[in-house]
């Protein structure tokens, strides 16, 4: 699969158009089902525009996939949900203007969990997508369908966010990278709210470089974000992330938390992650175990605060501005209406939580606490990186189940992100990168930083992809 | 000492729309929309479209502080926003980012004309707060079959000022709420004279029951009709036996009563929680560089008038119970005899503007000095002033062609001598009542100088000179 | 423990109509939901903060300037189900 260094050498002799129709026609021939919307006319046209105008972006004339939750001015943005089908955004998200200022062309919409609620991007209105490397299991989600679209060379890169491990679930059940920033870094500005507190835009690619220069072009301040942080990486030699890639890892502290590698955890999993650590090991870092106490109680937090804000977030689909609209009745009675028929199962349950965890006589003894627990698990991670500059667990207890496997089974599918959402609860970086295979189906490490320090994880990413061969495996016939 | 016998406690919410900022407060849409079309100045943020987030807007902030620190509040070291969840039509992303436990401002107070002098009336908080939308019904709220949607006032910046339960009389509400009009457009945030910026929310019980609380009241007067209203309600509930149960009622303002509102709208919990998408403020520390900058306040100024100017309380408050007539006074007296301009201002030309509902807009500063000039100088009566006035007001032009025009001019004291001493020879009837004792007899005979000179005599100098011929 | 009742009253305050079906589907798989988060019960969180955002910023303003960011009436409208003249139009209010 070509890396986007690749496509820019291809573009020399060849075109932008001629790159995005090859990509246009594998997502039209796929049966992946990774696109909600493929932005087909407005791609070609661009590419045109580009080609003849010969602009130089960073991206100029490579296509994109973006996560449908993610606001495209002018192309249609659904969350994967029915309430929002055929809205179509009047402004482009922070992360797209940037972008299309680097010349990228969107190629389309990709497939997601409803409101990117679950772990499978089976929630989908729009049906599930499959994995690549078994079309009779699931991608991961909820970014599933930019994960899918890249692991099966329906885009060179794309977007998706992260919320609980959104972007690294699937990275890690498609045997891709992903990387989840640390919480300030993108702008969410158009960025569709499941929880506030806890996301953040994330990028998908075939390997740690294309992954960082994506990185680079969307990480920033943006002053229409309130909680968007003005500082770059303290640790960068130059103004950019992929100046951190370095092949070196001596001397590096890795720190094992032994927590996230319980009892639940496949065989091949941890095997593929502690083998990984040795590798690592040999290339001159040092590892060591570490403790976070807290991790177990992790998930009902991360739960609890997400519903939480979830509930009040999906408040506006009404069906008074954009989206679903059914038949008029008193306001009350259409409003309960429209939110019936617009949103699927697994929304209304979590909507309902977080109404029920927020309400009178409930708020202090499940969002408060849950609140209150976020503090020590954020403690927990300060206190283990005092003695070391990374952290090295398994991104999922085991690799993708099969597409049905959880659905029906609310907590078998939440502790899926058992390893994932601690992460999100302490707002720091995390990356997901192939290991080992299990069964033939592809297992991720993430390696989690400090706060802001993503030049720690990019780094070590970078090492361990330059001296192993894991990622250049491809599903069978992509 | 007030005995307020039907333990009336009223306590009142305050909207206020700070409608003199450019932009509103969560968003860069402009304010200005007033004589636009509906939905023209809106964005993805007031709009509530998927994905836009709410920034601060800092003069907002700098306005909240600004009213805190003139009603005495304090202003809190930690401050921050919440999300109250309820669903509305007007509300557009169901949700309102309001303030809930640290406001900006709280514990003050503002001081009224209560019904036994002076009376202070404590300020709970004063929190900011987003506006929703407009809805517009088509006939009535209860008749119309559809409703429309503007969101162009959707994000205006608001402050909620909470009152204690100090008020003892719908006459002291009223008070309390012209004072505090007073005070906020003295700040220059605020233009009352724009629809809705300024609306009222208002708690009533009686006799230690339970209050009820009374929305949609959208004028002073109302708020007084209103709770005058409810008084009345509330005794009849408690003299027939019953208990006021605490609830919201609706003021229809063209019936003037308060009607209940309970339904199951009641069930609210609007389950409060810290808004993620704003962080918190810490701006205490602005307190005392924006309190340097505080203009002088309506108190403040009544005093400096007595004072400077020599006038009475009475026109002193009066005066400065609004800020543009404030100012429209103290012009002209720093060019005219203050306590002359003070009556004209006061007592003359504010009831003409009342009288027509103008404000003192309406009204230029050089014709009162020209008016005050004429009469200082004797060459019009007091009559002939109002009458100037009068025409300003109705029909435009200046003093001078008014006085032109009208033949205003004051005539001469020969002139006056002639027409008394032909008075005097024409009414011997008049001039023998007089003489016999009957004092009245002199108006008419002051009355047919009158005539004789179309009016322009000064009817005091008249009655002199007739008193000296007659003696 | 969530009842039938609770239910009713979670789906009025977050405006989702429930059929009796529904309503039958939702209290034992809200209710196993809830009964996990119950874990949290253990821990002793007596003194601790809670973490409302994980970045300790502060004092994020705007100038009080117009923005870029507002939209046309015709774009502000384009995506109304429902509309009137120049305004959204949404049900009956009784």
């Amino acid at each position: 699969m070509a890396t986007i260094n690749e496509l820019k050498e291809s573009m020399h002799s060849g075109s932008s158009e001629e790159i995005v129709a090859e990509y246009l026609e594998r997502i039209e021939k796929s049966k992946l089902n990774a696109f909600i919307t493929v932005a087909k006319e407005s791609a070609i046209n661009r590419a045109r525009e580009i080609d003849s105008k010969g602009e130089k972006g960073m991206f100029s004339g490579i296509p994109i996939a973006i996560k449908d939750n993610i606001s495209t001015k002018g192309i249609q943005t659904t969350c994967a949900s029915k309430i929002l089908s055929g809205y179509v955004p009047p402004y482009d998200a922070h992360v797209i203007e940037r972008l299309k200022e680097a010349g990228a062309i969107i190629i389309g919409k990709t497939n997601m969990d409803e409101f990117a609620m679950g772990t499978s991007t089976e929630t989908s209105f729009y049906g599930p997508t499959r994995n690549p490397w078994d079309m009779e299991r699931v991608p991961g989600g909820s970014s599933g369908g930019s994960a899918a679209a890249v692991a099966g060379g329906e885009a060179p890169f794309s977007l998706g966010s992260d919320t609980g491990g959104s972007v690294r679930c699937p990275a890690s059940f498609c045997g891709i990278v992903g990387l989840k920033p640390t919480y300030g870094v993108i702008s969410r500005y158009g960025l569709i709210s499941y929880a506030n507190s806890l996301e953040q835009i994330g990028s998908f690619a075939t390997c740690v470089r294309d992954v960082t220069m994506l990185f680079d072009v969307i990480a920033g301040h943006d002053s229409r974000d309130s909680t968007s942080v003005d500082r770059i990486d303290t640790h960068l030699d130059a103004r950019t992330y992929a100046s951190a890639l370095v092949n070196d890892v001596k001397g590096l502290k890795i720190g094992v938390p032994e927590e996230y590698f319980d009892e639940g955890t496949d065989k091949g999993v941890e095997n593929s992650v502690r083998d990984a650590i040795n590798t690592l090991e040999e290339l001159g870092a040092k590892s060591q175990i570490v403790m976070m106490p807290h991790t177990k109680y992790a998930l009902s937090a991360y739960y609890i605060i997400a519903m939480s804000e979830a509930s009040s977030n999906l408040a506006r689909f009404d069906g008074m501005r954009y989206g679903l609209r059914t038949e008029d009745s008193d306001w009350h009675t259409t409003f309960s209406q429209v939110r019936a028929a617009g949103f699927g199962d697994e929304v209304k349950r979590r909507i309902m939580l977080g109404t029920y965890a927020l309400s009178a006589g409930y708020h202090d003894r499940y969002y408060l606490k849950a609140l209150k627990i976020r503090t020590l698990i954020k403690q927990d991670f300060e206190l283990a990186f005092k003695d070391v500059d990374v952290l090295i667990a398994p991104t999922m207890p085991y690799p993708a189940f099969k597409i049905g496997e959880k659905i029906d089974d609310p907590i078998s599918l939440y502790l899926s992100d058992v390893d994932t959402v601690p992460v999100n609860l302490a707002g720091v970086p995390s990356i997901s990168v192939p290991c080992g295979f299990s069964g033939g189906l592809p297992i991720g490490m993430q390696i989690i930083g400090k706060h802001f320090d993503e030049a720690a994880i990019l780094r070590t990413a970078f090492t361990f992809e330059e001296n192993t061969d894991f990622h250049n495996k491809t599903p069978e016939g992509m | 000492m007030y005995e307020n016998r039907d333990g009336i406690m009223i306590g009142l919410e305050v909207h206020v729309q700070l409608n003199r900022l450019k932009t509103k407060v969560f968003c860069g849409c402009t304010t200005d929309y007033h004589n636009d079309p509906p939905n023209s100045h809106v964005c993805p943020v007031c709009l509530g479209l998927p994905g836009a987030l709410p920034v601060i807007n800092k003069k907002a902030v700098e306005a909240a502080i600004k009213v805190g620190l003139a009603l005495n509040c304090r202003v809190e070291e930690h401050t921050q926003f919440y999300r109250k969840n309820y669903y509305y039509p007007d509300l557009p992303k169901g949700f309102q980012i309001t303030q809930y436990d640290f406001p900006i401002s709280s514990g003050g107070y503002i001081i009224i004309e209560g019904e036994d002098g002076e009376h202070r009336v404590g300020i709970t908080r004063a929190h900011m707060e987003e506006d929703p939308g407009r809805l517009v019904h088509e006939g009535t709220i209860d008749k119309s079959k559809y409703t429309l949607i503007d969101y162009n006032r959707s994000g205006m910046a608001l402050l909620e000022i909470v009152s204690d339960p100090d008020m003892r009389s719908p006459k002291e509400a009223r008070r309390y709420l012209d004072k505090l009009r007073n005070i906020v457009e003295y700040l220059d945030i605020f233009d009352g004279d724009l629809e809705g910026a300024l609306r009222v929310d208002a708690n009533i019980s009686i006799m230690g029951g339970q209050r009820a609380e009374i929305k949609n009241i959208s004028s002073h007067k109302g708020a007084e009709k209103a709770l005058l209203f409810e008084i009345v309600r509330q005794k009849n509930v408690i003299r027939r036996g019953g208990i006021v149960v605490q609830e919201t009622r609706h003021f229809d303002e063209a019936r003037e009563i308060t009607l209940s509102m309970r339904s199951k709208e009641e069930a609210h919990d609007y389950r409060y929680f810290p808004e993620p998408d704003l962080v918190p403020l810490k701006i205490s520390g602005w307190a005392p560089a924006i309190k340097a900058t505080l203009p002088e306040l309506p108190d403040a100024r009544r005093m400096r008038f007595v004072e400077e100017y020599g006038i009475t309380d009475d026109h002193a408050r009066a005066l400065t119970s609004e800020l543009k007539l404030a100012i429209f006074y103290e012009d002209v007296a720093e060019k005219a005899d203050p306590r002359t301009a003070a009556v004209w201002v006061c007592d003359v030309l504010k009831g003409e503007l009342n009288y027509r509902d103008m404000t003192i807009e309406a009204f230029k500063k050089e014709h009162m000095l020209s008016i005050i000039e004429l009469l200082v100088s004797k060459k019009i009566t007091e009559d002939g002033a109002v009458e100037i006035i009068r025409a300003l007001l109705d029909k435009g032009g200046s003093p001078e062609e008014i006085v032109k025009e009208k033949s205003l001019l004051k005539v001469e004291g020969d002139i006056v001598s002639i027409a008394a001493a032909e008075a005097i020879k024409e009414n011997p009837g008049a001039v023998a009542d007089y003489n016999s004792g009957k004092e009245k007899a002199l108006n008419s005979l002051v009355g047919a100088v009158m005539k004789k000179t179309k009016g322009r005599a000064d009817a005091r100098t008249a009655r002199e000179i007739l008193l000296g011929k007659l003696r | 423990m969530i009842t039938k009742k609770d239910l009713e009253h979670i789906g009025w305050l977050a405006r989702l109509e429930l059929s009796d079906d529904e309503k039958e589907k939702y209290t034992p798989k809200l209710n196993s939901v809830l009964d996990y988060f119950n874990e949290l019960d253990e821990v002793d969180t007596e003194g601790v903060e809670p973490t409302y955002h994980v970045l300790q910023l502060y004092n994020v303003f705007r100038d009080d300037e117009p923005g870029i960011g507002s939209i046309t009436q015709e774009e502000a409208l384009s995506n109304a189900p429902k509309k009137q003249d120049e305004f959204f139009k949404a049900p009956r209010m009784m």
